[in-house]
Formats: C-alpha cells, sequence, structure tokens
C-alpha cells in the first residue's frame, strides 16, 4: 500500500458561492464516510480561506512573516504536516524550524473544526 | 438623581473614556473582535435610552460591560453562523450568572488592554492592517477618518480593518500577552506600530492637515498608555519621549511658505509644556539604563531643543548618540546624519572621510540628504567648486520646493562669497 496526497484546489468564491457550497455538505460527509469505511482515509481537513494564511521564512537569524499565502512561484509544495496547536503563535514557531523555512517557505493555514462550520456544533 | 440632559452627557464621556477598557475585556469574554464591537455599539445604544429615564448607575462603565455582554448572549443565539458559537455562549452565560466576578476575572481585567494591544500588533497581520486596527480599536477613531489620513478608499479599509478581524479569529490569534521570551520582539514590533501611526501624522507631504494633527495625538495617547501598562519599560517611555518633543514643535514647523527647519523655527511657537514632558519622560527612560532606538533618537532631538540657538548646540554629544544608534539600528539616515554630525563637532573633513563609503554606494546615489549633507560639509571644508556641484545634484533631488528653494540660497551665497 502507498499514501497518496489529495489536494484540493477551489476558486475563492463570493457569499453566495459558498452558501452553494455549505448545501453540499452531505455530499462530504457521505464521501468521507465512505472512504472511512473502506480503510483508506489517512487525515483530512477543510481549510479556512487563503486570507486567514501567513508564510513563514527564516532567512539567517530572522524570522520573517508574511500575512497571506505567498509562495513564490519557483516554490512547489512540497510536504505537509498537520500539527495540533494552542493557537497561531505555537504553530508558526514550529513552522520556522521546518529546513524548507529556510530555503523556501512554509504556510500556515488554519483548518476548521466542527465548532465553525455553520450553526456551530451542538448548541 | 441626574437630569435626562445630564445623563446623556455622561453617557457621552463614559463612551470615550471607557470605551477601550470595556472593549478590551468585552472581547477576551466573547472571544471575537467583531461580535465585541457590535456588543458595546447596542449597550451603548440602550444607554442613551435608559439612563435620562433611570438614572446614570453607580458604576457606568461596569453597567455597560453588562449590558454589551447580554448583547452579545442575544447576538450569539441568533447568529447561527459564527464560529465556535456554542462554547462562546456557554463562557457567557457562566460569566452573566456570576453575581460578584471572581478574583480571577479581576486580575483579567488589569491586562486586557496589554493584550488588545499586543494582539492588534502581531506580526502575523499585514503592518498596514496593524496600523488600521490599532488605530480603529484603541483609538477612537472612525473607519472613514482612518481611510482620509492614509488616502485610501473608505470601503477599501473597511475591509482590510474587517479581514484582519476575520484572521484573529479564524487563525486563532489568541488574546493574550506575549510569553517572556517573546515579549521584547513583540514590543518592538507594537512601538513600531505606534511610531508609524505618528510619523504617518507628522510628515505633512500630503492629506488632510486636520486629520493628521489627529493621528499625532492618536499615537501619543497609546504611547501614553503603554507607559502606564508597562511602566518599567524605557523603550516605551523613549517613544512617548521622542513623539513628545517632536510634536511640541509641530506648529513652528510650518508657516504660510511651508515647511520651517528647525534652525529656523519661532520658538515662542513651541510647546513648552509638552517639552517639558517629553524631557521628564526622557529622563525617566534613561534612568533603567536600558539605551534603545528611541531614548537615543529623544536624546538626539532634547539636544537640538535645549540649545539656546542653532550655534549653541552641542554636536559632539549628538555624533555620540548617533554612533550608538548607527550600531542598534544601522541605516542610510543614521549614517548620514552621524556624518554631519562628526563633520560640524571635529571639522568637516572627519565628516567628508564618513560619507565616502556611502557615496560609492550605488543604492544611495538618488538619496537627497546625503547629497545635501555632501555640499553643506564641502562647503564648510572650502572646496566651492566641488560644493557647488554637490547643491546642484541635491537640487534636483529635492521636491518639496520650500527645501529646494533653501538649498539654492545656500548655493547662491557660496558663488557670491
Amino acid at each position: 500500500m502507498s499514501q497518496y496526497l489529495m489536494l484540493l484546489y477551489s476558486p475563492e468564491g463570493d457569499e453566495a458561492a459558498d452558501q452553494q457550497r455549505w448545501a453540499e455538505m452531505p455530499l462530504w460527509l457521505e464521501l468521507t464516510e465512505s472512504l472511512r469505511d473502506a480503510g483508506l482515509l489517512v487525515a483530512n481537513g477543510a481549510l479556512h480561506q487563503t486570507d486567514t494564511a501567513t508564510t513563514v521564512r527564516v532567512r539567517g537569524d530572522e524570522v520573517d512573516m508574511t500575512d497571506g499565502p505567498f509562495a513564490v512561484t519557483k516554490e512547489v509544495l512540497a510536504g505537509f504536516y498537520v500539527l495540533e496547536c494552542d493557537g497561531l503563535d505555537e504553530a508558526l514557531r514550529h513552522a520556522a524550524r521546518f529546513p524548507t523555512a529556510r530555503y523556501g517557505s512554509v504556510e500556515v493555514r488554519p483548518i476548521m473544526s466542527t465548532a465553525d462550520l455553520p450553526g456551530g456544533g451542538p448548541a | 438623581m441626574t437630569g435626562p440632559a445630564e445623563a446623556a452627557t455622561v453617557a457621552a464621556r463614559v463612551f470615550r473614556d471607557e470605551r477601550v477598557l470595556v472593549l478590551a475585556t468585552l472581547i477576551r469574554q466573547v472571544g471575537d473582535f467583531q461580535l465585541a464591537e457590535d456588543a458595546m455599539q447596542d449597550a451603548f445604544e440602550s444607554a442613551l435610552v435608559s439612563w435620562p429615564r433611570d438614572g446614570v448607575p453607580r458604576n457606568p462603565g461596569a453597567w455597560i460591560n453588562v449590558a454589551a455582554r447580554r448583547r452579545a448572549i442575544d447576538r450569539l443565539r441568533r447568529e447561527r453562523a459564527t464560529a465556535d458559537r456554542a462554547a462562546r455562549l456557554a463562557e457567557l452565560v457562566r460569566l452573566d450568572e456570576q453575581t460578584h466576578p471572581a478574583t480571577s476575572e479581576a486580575t483579567m481585567i488589569v491586562d486586557d488592554r496589554l493584550r488588545l494591544i499586543f494582539t492588534c500588533c502581531h506580526p502575523a497581520l499585514d503592518p498596514s492592517a496593524q496600523v488600521a486596527l490599532t488605530l480603529r480599536t484603541l483609538g477612537g477613531l472612525t473607519t472613514g477618518e482612518i481611510a482620509r489620513a492614509f488616502l485610501v478608499a473608505e470601503p477599501a479599509m473597511g475591509k482590510r480593518i474587517a479581514r484582519a478581524k476575520r484572521k484573529i479569529t479564524n487563525a486563532r490569534i489568541r488574546y493574550q500577552v506575549p510569553a517572556d521570551d517573546e515579549l521584547p520582539g513583540r514590543l518592538r514590533g507594537v512601538l513600531r506600530v505606534v511610531y508609524l501611526i505618528f510619523n504617518e501624522g507628522y510628515s505633512a507631504s500630503s492629506g488632510d492637515q486636520l486629520t493628521r494633527g489627529e493621528l499625532c495625538g492618536e499615537a501619543i495617547r497609546l504611547g501614553r498608555l503603554l507607559t502606564e501598562l508597562m511602566p518599567g519599560e524605557a523603550e516605551v517611555r523613549g517613544l512617548l519621549a521622542l513623539m513628545l518633543l517632536h510634536d511640541a514643535r509641530r506648529a513652528a514647523r510650518s508657516d504660510t511658505s511651508g515647511y520651517v527647519a528647525l534652525a529656523d523655527q519661532d520658538q515662542s511657537l513651541w510647546d513648552r509644556a509638552q517639552i517639558d514632558e517629553g524631557l521628564r519622560a526622557l529622563a525617566t527612560a534613561v534612568r533603567f539604563r536600558r539605551p534603545g532606538q528611541y531614548q537615543l533618537q529623544a536624546a538626539i532631538t532634547a539636544l537640538h531643543i535645549q540649545a539656546a540657538d542653532p550655534d549653541a548646540t552641542d554636536w559632539a554629544r549628538i555624533a555620540d548618540l548617533y554612533a550608538a544608534l548607527g550600531k542598534l539600528s544601522p541605516s542610510p539616515v543614521v549614517q548620514v546624519n552621524h556624518a554631519a554630525a562628526v563633520g560640524f563637532a571635529h571639522g568637516s573633513e572627519v565628516g567628508l572621510d564618513l560619507l565616502r563609503p556611502l557615496l560609492a554606494d550605488p543604492a544611495l546615489r538618488r538619496y537627497q540628504p546625503l547629497h545635501a549633507t555632501h555640499a553643506e560639509l564641502l562647503s564648510r571644508s572650502g572646496d566651492k567648486p566641488a560644493a557647488a556641484q554637490a547643491y546642484q545634484q541635491a537640487i534636483t533631488l529635492t521636491e518639496n520646493a520650500v527645501a529646494r528653494s533653501e538649498l539654492r540660497r545656500r548655493l547662491d551665497t557660496l558663488t557670491s562669497g
């Protein structure tokens, strides 16, 4: 068996488009469950919009942070980690530890939790 | 019992004086910038209705806080699309059920404004967003006023602020004062934002004069607040001193014809009380014996102000201060000013030696202050042809009409003398 990363790309839409996608929620749940049942699912998550991203670079001793998803065009996706952190600061601290941060960049994007879904989980 | 008119006045005063305090605590309690702001607005509106009718409560600030928390609960119950809704509701209801706030809550409140400052100036937010969010949240400026001050369309500024708030919530930027090991770096970021606001107001290159004066006022207010909240930080006082000393001379910096250089300013227009406050802040800062770039700049400004006339300026001490500043935060601005001060203190030849490597740097070829200083030092050394050439170069690089005519005057004196 081998592991494969599925990268999901979607156009960043307006509120109406978002509403429409949220309506597809049952489809997502069904697909995710079927993958889990088949024993294929390792991990999955929905990302918050790109405007919540922070890009971390380490040059010399300086940790440089940029507000947004700003990998330069020569940089390609080379790997991923999912970390459970107590807030963005902890995530950024670890992002700066990856060697990639020294010659490339590490984009930190928050993953949605069930509480972030419309309705805010069980009230 | 206060009359209805007085009650409305009190409500307006409470809104002005306690807005930041109430908002800072509310953001922690409701866990969301926008929700806290909306709830606080609701609470002030209801104060305007109920205080004139029922009288002003004994502790108006606490009244607003409780009312705003209840409005936040109402809003959370209605707005099902809010992230983390259930957990937030539970926490708010718990707070609301306590008749007396717990001691832990009282200790938390003390630091809420610091939490707010460090969150608004978080390095994961774009610098322009840090400035806008700080002015909107901690200052009293409206989005429209901030937009005018930074020459940005109001909707664009509104979007910038809204996006920053959304990032804080969704990326989980924690509402906290940084840990000790991160504090120095993060505090530098906060001071940079405050100084940026001040400079935007002080460099009267463009924009509405009135709004720009307000920016200086807001920056000084933030400086005072930071001094109150972090009394042991030397650089916080250093920055406050620097801003006070510059701002005290604002009225003298321009006349009907435009910009007036320090040496030519009418000193009777200086705000003496503010200068004294600045000098006191600097004296307190220096006692901590932890020098920093703002204290050094404030000390340089203080020496310029304290000279009875420009010829009596203590250039040797100013040169030493620029040397120290260059070690802490090297930049062409500091290097050029250092060379000038050394030239005035120890002879123009020594100053010219320091300028030589800067003149050879292609990146500084169009840097006006370098050529203006070069011309001044050459003129003092008696090398008229070289000085004339340097003045010409400085003149072509000067955009400000008043500064340009001043350089022309010096060039004319040189060639006629």
